[in-house]
């Protein structure tokens, strides 16, 4: 049986969680029964949602101990679940909260993790290496636990049930005294001052670009293309560009007619937030940068010799 | 306040991969090698924590015998001393065999915090923190932005980082393991000063038993494409023609 642990936030679910469900679909290939879990208060309605999935069964946990997420809370209750229901595996969203709590449960159950996976092969998986430039086939043996990289299947591929899947809530409490971690309430920063979704076109600049004085070559061109500048994080970490300039997974998602990368490797973290852009160009002197994957026109080369000829071409 | 600081050492970013000739790791007998930059941070952190707090930085990294090269670097840049838990199976070992290594050599310490960067340039399981914090007993956070210490022995008050612009403040009792989020703060890098002085400060080693892999890469290689990408080749001046060309004609996009 392979156990797929939901994510939702206040009731409303975490769409990776159907694409970790449609993996385990594929993975079971209709041999080994999937069962969904969903943990927190009020999950009924999180529940029925997932039962519409052709999945053997929904076992909520309802605990007030889990209504705000915390660590402790989600590795005793999956620890006791895991112990109930003895699945051969686990399957989990590639998340931020997946990933905070994931690998202790992992250490506790005493379960090989498989993290970040984009597919399942025979005998084990295949995830990214060095930062991904390079894939790696991973074999496991025993029962174990895996995540799924956001996006590596799709939340419309899920087969859906016949009829709605039955929902059973388990017999399991969460000792709240047991829970370390004390949650304030979630917040935003203050509002973002530029909102890059709405930009038509975007030159973004990476690590490439070396030195903050270079990026008056990437404003030139933005400026001739008519495009608004960004950036991947590490520049924004080195506060060459503001934060609100920052594209990708913990910044802002675009998806603009044109995505102009300059010296961008493409992260994982950086393409969630810019491969919804309609044309990708890249431009990265490394041939093996993964932006070269997902984008339209790619050029291998020094992009200060580039960049400066393209600013030429458009002023013609 | 005592703190560790797990670091790594991987291959420099701008090392042209490749993989070895059984293709299950690269070749890294030819490569030249860096601080992973996520544990920069972390490091960075404990120094800021130590300067403010008082107290002591130790450097712990789970590495053959050419990551001294990180453990030097971090000494130089303040860390106080480090263990080096030295083994060659750590190289390319799986998290909770590194986790594990990691486990033996702070135990005894009893420090108040552990820092870890939030996963490695290399493998980039983004679990050994974690895991390490459950091999120790300890209460964890991750994706940390900001670390304050309470008053007594009240522990820590962290802000993590959440999906989607989100953040959260949470606090934990000390001693407790914090995985940190690049960007918290500004790397220093290592003054001539700290150079001279790290070679006079201790690296303790300790020969672990490697815990046995649990999961092992039985192939490597450079991904596929997926997206038919066009590209441009030529002189910088022709391939920058043929994109303005391509991008106002075909694309459409200027």
């Amino acid at each position: 049986m392979i156990l797929v642990v939901a994510e939702h936030r206040d009731g409303k679910l975490n769409r990776a969680s159907l694409e970790t469900i449609a993996a385990a679909q594929q993975a079971g290939s209709g041999a080994a029964p999937v069962k969904v879990a969903v943990l927190g208060t009020s999950v009924d309605a999180v529940a029925r949602e997932l039962a519409a999935a052709g999945v053997a069964e929904v076992v909520t946990i309802d605990d007030a101990a889990l209504q705000d997420y915390t660590a402790d809370g989600f590795v005793l209750a999956l620890e006791a679940l895991i112990g109930a229901e003895a699945p051969e595996r686990v399957f989990l969203p590639h998340t931020y909260q997946t990933r905070d709590f994931a690998p202790a449960l992992a250490a506790r159950v005493n379960r090989p993790l498989v993290t970040d996976c984009v597919a399942v092969k025979a005998g084990g998986y295949v995830r990214p290496m060095f930062q991904g430039k390079l894939q790696a086939d991973i074999a496991v043996d025993g029962p174990h636990m895996a995540t799924f990289q956001i996006g590596a299947y799709r939340a419309d591929a899920v087969t859906p049930g016949a009829s709605p899947a039955p929902v059973r809530r388990a017999e399991i409490r969460v000792d709240p005294a047991r829970i370390r971690q004390k949650p304030e309430p979630p917040f935003k920063e203050a509002k973002q001052a530029v909102d890059l979704s709405q930009a038509e076109r975007i030159v973004s600049v990476g690590r490439g670009i070396k030195s903050q004085e270079h990026l008056q070559l990437a404003q030139q061109l933005a400026q001739a293309m008519g495009a608004e500048i960004a950036a991947s994080r590490p520049i924004c970490d080195a506060g060459w560009l503001p934060m609100d300039r920052q594209i990708g997974s913990s910044g802002q998602t675009v998806a603009p007619k044109l995505y102009v990368a300059l010296g961008i490797s493409g992260a994982i973290q950086h393409l969630v937030g810019m491969k919804g852009a309609r044309t990708i160009v890249a431009i990265n002197k490394d041939p093996e940068a993964p932006i070269f994957e997902i984008a339209d026109y790619g050029i291998v080369g020094d992009l200060f010799e580039i960049v400066p000829a393209m600013i030429a071409e458009l002023g013609k | 306040m005592k703190i560790a600081v797990c670091i790594k050492q991987v291959v420099t970013r701008e090392w042209q991969l490749r993989v070895n000739d059984q293709k299950t790791w690269i070749r890294d007998q030819d490569a030249s090698f860096e601080l992973n930059e996520p544990d920069a941070y972390a490091l960075e952190e404990a120094l800021r924590l130590k300067e403010k707090h008082g107290g002591e930085v130790v450097v712990c990294c789970a590495g053959p015998a050419r990551a001294t090269q990180v453990i030097r670097e971090a000494l130089a840049r303040g860390a106080d001393r480090a263990i080096h838990v030295e083994s060659d199976a750590l190289a390319a070992a799986d998290a909770n065999a590194v986790a594990d290594a990691l486990a033996g050599a702070i135990r005894d310490e009893s420090v108040d915090l552990v820092l870890t960067g939030l996963q490695s340039d290399d493998q980039g399981f983004g679990q050994v923190g974690v895991v390490l914090a459950e091999k120790l007993g300890m209460p964890h956070a991750t994706i940390i932005m900001e670390v304050q210490k309470l008053d007594g022995a009240a522990g820590l008050r962290v802000k993590r980082e959440l999906e989607g612009g989100w953040f959260q403040w949470v606090a934990l009792p000390a001693p407790a393991l914090l995985t940190i989020q690049s960007g918290i703060n500004q790397l220093r890098y290592a003054t001539l000063k700290g150079i001279m002085a790290a070679k006079k400060k201790e690296i303790r080693k300790v020969a672990p038993a490697v815990a046995p892999a649990a999961q092992r890469i039985t192939a490597m290689y450079f991904p596929e494409k997926g997206k038919k990408t066009q590209m441009l080749s030529g002189t910088p001046a022709d391939a920058a023609k043929q994109l303005v060309a391509r991008l106002r004609e075909e694309a459409r996009a200027l």
